[in-house]
């Protein structure tokens, strides 16, 4: 023990060493100054723009151009559409990624392809898809029609074509933290006398909840923001099928700078909140959610 | 409570991983399926749980026909290579689980699911840390709550699968020793898994050796060390010699030479003599014996280790000896073993 605390023995470590992944000081701020200097003009400038426009003639015209009624109204629509289509996903979504991260059947990579389709595919051919499906050219169209049941040009058709968009979501969130948690836990529920819905909410649930909650957000965010899809089934009555960032466009289209603005600062928002909300619970919660994505 | 396999087949799409394989599993018994990777050990164990259907063959849980229930009408107690404790829960909720979630007319109340848990934290030695989260504690600690959590349900047979697997070797043996105390004060049926000769050797009233989707010997810690009954056994537990011989009306022959063996009743031709190391006498006087020549010589324990070969091929001989013995210096020796079985064909080796 002497040896060790006289200090002729202790570690001679040479001042110009370095770790063999530490990089030079030059190296590191150049790396750092290139993606700030990306992310501010790419990202941050743009967004800055939205609400200095959208308050460019003051504050008075900006909340003028939130409450007249056609802008309230796609505000109402956006979020009854949001309001349906979120919790779809996520019982789609947890039923999917249940199916495929915990057994084994015939025609699972096809549903996995499946899932990730509204990614590939532009959302304007998720749109039209519906007009094929429900136009007056089709069977089911007319039929539905002739029953009283309007789907497209309608508040259905955006459901439906904003749920088809935001699908992968919460699903693609949950399959790989499904796989990787195996399904031994379940298994020791069960072997505990759990029922099948009892092992589901009191053991599954709790494991993939953060998953869960990211999946959810992110499905959030893009249904509140759909727009390639939702405007082919919308047919843009004012008014009535209207969504945000539809009002946004119409808005742009006539001209009304200010308020297509003022509207689409208000998207802007909502997308900061989401993120927000992310980052809140990522540092509130860290060290839970880090337990229970790893082992 | 007995369980009784019966001709139980198990295959996984095509793969058959249990081949027709019958088992009487006594009430009160503390019993080891051990085998190599791949033996059907933890399939079968599997099957006893209800975690996995027979593809063929009945269970039978004392008189009742378990293969139709459910793993929640077994009422078994399941313990997990890697503990598989609910790591949102504390360690209370993880041992209560299994009373919590019982409809409400035979759930015990609430003070009686604490007075349960706190008896349970008594008998695995965690008291106190009914409070922590499985995230909090080392895996022995773990494993032991998983044991607590399983044994809340007061199954009617306790299933543990490689329970030390996962564990160092000295947590390891610690707990191997609690679990044959707690198995002799709480007197549950238990079968466990494992592929640690000197755990199922050391822990089990009975051990039941696995090769390939078949049980190889049932027996006691002695009966399989002793008199292993197939060339697997012999090679697979402990350690063997195996030798090459030729039987010829009831001598055995090495190299066209006879060793002094007699194996009444044997089949003339090709055989294999299977003996442990420490069953071997140094002949030095005359007679018939196996000649071998020394090839190197190592400290093995309390014994001095040495390596020989023997015959025209020259296969390799393992024999202890005492450390103060002086052998060696020739370089030949004369071997007879003093405990072997002969195994007709071509044996393969553990």
């Amino acid at each position: 023990m002497a040896a060790d605390t006289s200090p002729s023995r202790g570690p001679i470590v040479s001042p110009s060493f370095t770790g063999a992944t530490t990089e030079h000081k030059a190296t590191r701020w150049t790396l750092t100054l290139i993606a700030v200097s990306f992310l501010l003009l790419v990202i941050v400038l743009p967004l800055v723009s939205v609400f200095a426009e959208a308050l460019s003639k003051g504050f008075a015209t900006y909340l003028a151009a939130l409450i007249e009624p056609d802008a309230m109204s796609a505000i109402r629509l956006t979020l009854t559409v949001t309001i349906i289509a979120v919790p779809m996903n996520i019982v789609f979504g947890v039923a999917a990624a249940w199916a495929i991260a915990k057994f084994e059947f015939k025609g699972k990579a096809l549903l996995t392809t499946l899932i990730d389709l509204p990614f590939s595919v532009s959302p304007v051919i998720s749109g039209l898809v519906y007009v094929l499906l429900f136009g007056a050219g089709s069977v089911l169209g007319p039929w539905l029609k002739a029953h009283g049941v309007e789907i497209l040009f309608a508040v259905p058709g955006i459901v439906l074509a904003t749920i088809f968009v935001t699908f992968p979501f919460v699903a693609r969130e949950l399959i790989p933290l499904m796989q990787e948690q195996g399904t031994t836990d379940e298994e020791a529920a069960l072997s505990l006398g759990a029922s099948g819905w009892q092992t589901f909410r009191f053991v599954t649930l709790p494991n993939i909840k953060w998953g869960l909650l990211y999946g959810v957000l992110l499905c959030n965010a893009r249904a509140m923001g759909e727009f390639g899809a939702v405007s082919v089934v919308s047919g843009r009555i004012r008014g009535a099928t209207t969504t945000l960032p539809l009002h946004i466009e119409i808005l742009y289209n006539e001209y009304n700078v200010v308020a297509a603005f003022a509207v689409a600062s208000l998207l802007a928002l909502l997308a900061l909140l989401t993120l927000g909300l992310k980052a809140a619970m990522e540092w509130r919660y860290g060290a839970e959610i880090a337990a229970a994505t790893r082992h | 409570m007995d369980v009784r396999v019966v001709n139980v087949k198990k295959e996984f799409q095509r793969f058959a991983a249990l081949h027709d394989v019958s088992l009487d599993i006594r009430s009160g018994e503390l019993i080891a399926l051990l085998g190599p990777s791949g033996s059907g050990k933890t399939t079968l164990l599997r099957l006893i749980a209800g975690l996995e259907s027979p593809t063929q063959g009945s269970i039978y849980f004392g008189d009742e026909d378990a293969s139709t229930k459910s793993v929640q009408e077994r009422h078994i107690g399941f313990v997990f290579q890697h503990y598989a404790l609910f790591r949102h829960m504390s360690v209370l909720e993880n041992i209560a689980f299994g009373l919590r979630i019982r409809p409400r007319a035979t759930r015990p109340n609430a003070a009686e699911i604490q007075r349960r848990v706190s008896e349970l934290l008594d008998l695995v030695q965690l008291s106190g840390l009914q409070g922590r989260y499985p995230s909090q504690l080392s895996g022995g600690q773990r494993q032991r709550v998983a044991l607590a959590r399983a044994l809340a349900i007061e199954p009617s047979v306790l299933l543990l699968d490689e329970p030390f697997g996962a564990l160092d070797a000295k947590v390891r043996k610690e707990l191997r020793g609690w679990l044959r105390e707690l198995h002799d004060r709480t007197g549950h049926t238990t079968v466990f898994v494992t592929h640690d000769q000197e755990e199922a050797l050391e822990l089990a009233d009975r051990v039941v050796v696995m090769s390939q989707g078949r049980i190889e010997q049932v027996g006691t810690p002695d009966e399989i060390y002793d008199t292993p009954n197939s060339p697997f056994v012999f090679g697979f537990i402990g350690e063997s010699n195996a030798v090459a011989v030729s039987v010829n009306s009831g001598q055995l022959y090495l190299a066209d030479r006879p060793i002094g063996l007699h194996a009444d009743g044997a089949a003339d031709g090709d055989a294999t003599l299977f003996f442990r190391p420490h069953d071997v006498e140094i002949v030095t006087g005359p007679g018939p014996s196996i000649p071998g020549v020394v090839v190197g010589t190592r400290r093995h324990g309390g014994t001095r280790r040495i390596e020989t070969e023997v015959g025209a091929s020259g296969q390799r001989v393992e024999i202890d000896v005492s450390v103060d013995a002086t052998i060696g210096s020739t370089g030949r020796l004369a071997l007879r073993p003093r405990r072997w079985r002969l195994f007709p064909s071509v044996p393969l080796r553990g």
